[in-house]
């Protein structure tokens, strides 16, 4: 048994959203370096030029790389053999959140749905608690931005419409979210599950590290048949039209039901920022 | 790249070419969802709306990180503005066919900004001044005032719409 303490839970949350906020993630901004390679309109390199010399701003002067520094969506991987101690683990995640948008000088984003009134702090975090083996626990940060989450979409798709069917359905979310999103965006797309497991999965695929395997070989082909459809729309950085639509497509999937293929896409704009502390 | 001045150049608009890129230095209002679904308290007349909603502002610095937002979401919104003299927009994405009329309708533009890049364009921000609804925060409208705020013409007062 490893005792972990809630004071090293709110410290990590506190410090990873501090870093999300302020940068993109590395290889990220690499594929954007990669994808003005790729373009000639001009417009589209403008846009390109922009959205790399903005990462380096926020870095250079520690500033938010974007203004939507989002919901703060927390992801806890708490091994088995972990045994907190102190107070009610989901404050002390909203403390270290609380803390990040405070000191980062961070936008404040989250408001009651019904009555808009902002909660000031940007807390509730959204969690996500999973209990894994080990004696570990991750905390993975996502600041999500809501240009992006606005385009995303869930399908209960009939069950033999099978892998085409699920490709036609990423490829038409993108086109759907055409210039709006931020592009290039990156797609996290959940297959399977049940309508609420399907939607987190989508969430939790945009975590999974670009350039390295989901875990799933056939998975990853459907990916990348997606991600070569998404370039094919030709949407371009800012949608001002080019060869880059999307950095990158994750699929995650789940066992669903005989009857059923649920298909959630998560839309991700350019400013991917992500980080993760382990305790 | 052509330098506008707002509001003295809104007479140089019907020059503009739809995708080009231009430099903008002047005055502009900020207001996004909240401040549109209340209503712009002031005379917009020959003004330019940026749709943005800054990050705090640290200390020493003019503004926080400051982007432009998603402009389809004021669609509704922004034809009446239109007819009541509003000139200008900045933001980001596409609009609907309502305002691309309306737009041509009144001789207006709308300039596309660059989505996430909130750091650069505050350093394009040289002064700042809440001067409407500072119970909405991050959404109050804003005075700004900004210099060579980088932007790419969008949609001219012909109706040529960028795609």
């Amino acid at each position: 048994m490893k005792i972990i303490t809630t004071e090293q839970i709110e410290e990590s949350v506190y410090r990873a959203f501090l870093r999300a906020g302020k940068r993109i993630v590395p290889a990220y901004k690499a594929k954007l370096a990669d994808a003005r390679t790729c373009e000639s309109n001009p417009r589209t390199v403008f846009a390109l030029d922009f959205m790399i010399r903005n990462a380096e701003l926020a870095e250079e002067k520690n500033l938010p790389v974007c203004q939507d520094t989002g919901v703060a969506c927390v992801f806890l991987e708490i091994g088995q053999e972990v045994h907190i101690e102190g107070d009610f683990i989901e404050d002390a995640v909203n403390r270290g959140v609380r803390r990040a948008y405070q000191d980062g000088f961070f936008r404040k984003s989250v408001v009651d749905p019904l009555t808009r009134k902002n909660t000031q702090d940007n807390t509730p975090a959204a969690c996500h608690y999973e209990i894994v083996t080990g004696d570990k626990l991750k905390i993975t940060v996502l600041p999500k931005g809501f240009g992006s989450e606005n385009m995303s979409k869930l399908y209960m798709l009939s069950p033999t419409v099978g892998r085409e069917g699920i490709v036609r359905a990423v490829v038409d979310t993108v086109r759907q979210a055409g210039s709006l999103p931020c592009p290039p965006v990156v797609v996290g797309v959940g297959v399977g599950g049940t309508f609420d497991t399907c939607a987190f999965l989508a969430k939790k695929a945009l975590l999974c590290p670009t350039g390295q395997s989901t875990g799933r070989s056939d998975a990853d082909g459907i990916a990348e048949e997606c991600l070569a459809k998404i370039n094919e729309l030709r949407i371009g950085a800012q949608g001002f039209g080019g060869a880059v639509s999307a950095l990158d497509v994750r699929i995650l999937t789940a066992p669903t039901h005989i009857a059923g293929l649920p298909v959630a896409v998560n839309i991700q704009c350019h400013c991917m920022r992500c980080e993760e502390e382990i305790l | 790249m052509r330098t506008i001045r707002l509001p003295e150049d809104v007479s140089l608009f019907p020059t503009l070419q739809v995708g080009e890129a231009v430099l903008l230095s002047g005055t502009v209002f900020t207001a996004r969802d909240a401040a549109h679904k209340r209503g712009i308290p002031f005379d917009l007349n020959n003004q330019t709306v940026y749709y943005a909603g800054p990050c705090p502002t640290p200390e020493g610095a003019v503004v926080g990180s400051m982007g432009p937002t998603t402009s389809s979401r004021m669609d509704a919104f922004t034809p009446a503005l239109l007819d009541g003299g509003l000139k200008g927009m900045i933001g980001k994405g596409a609009r609907s066919k309502e305002v691309v009329d309306a737009i041509q309708r009144n001789g207006a533009v709308y300039f596309a900004a660059v989505g996430g890049a909130g750091a650069l364009y505050a350093s394009c921000v040289k002064a700042v001044e809440v001067v409407a609804y500072p119970d909405l925060l991050c959404e109050a409208v804003r005075k700004i005032t900004v210099e060579n705020f980088p932007v790419l013409v969008a949609i001219t007062p012909n109706g040529s719409v960028y795609d």
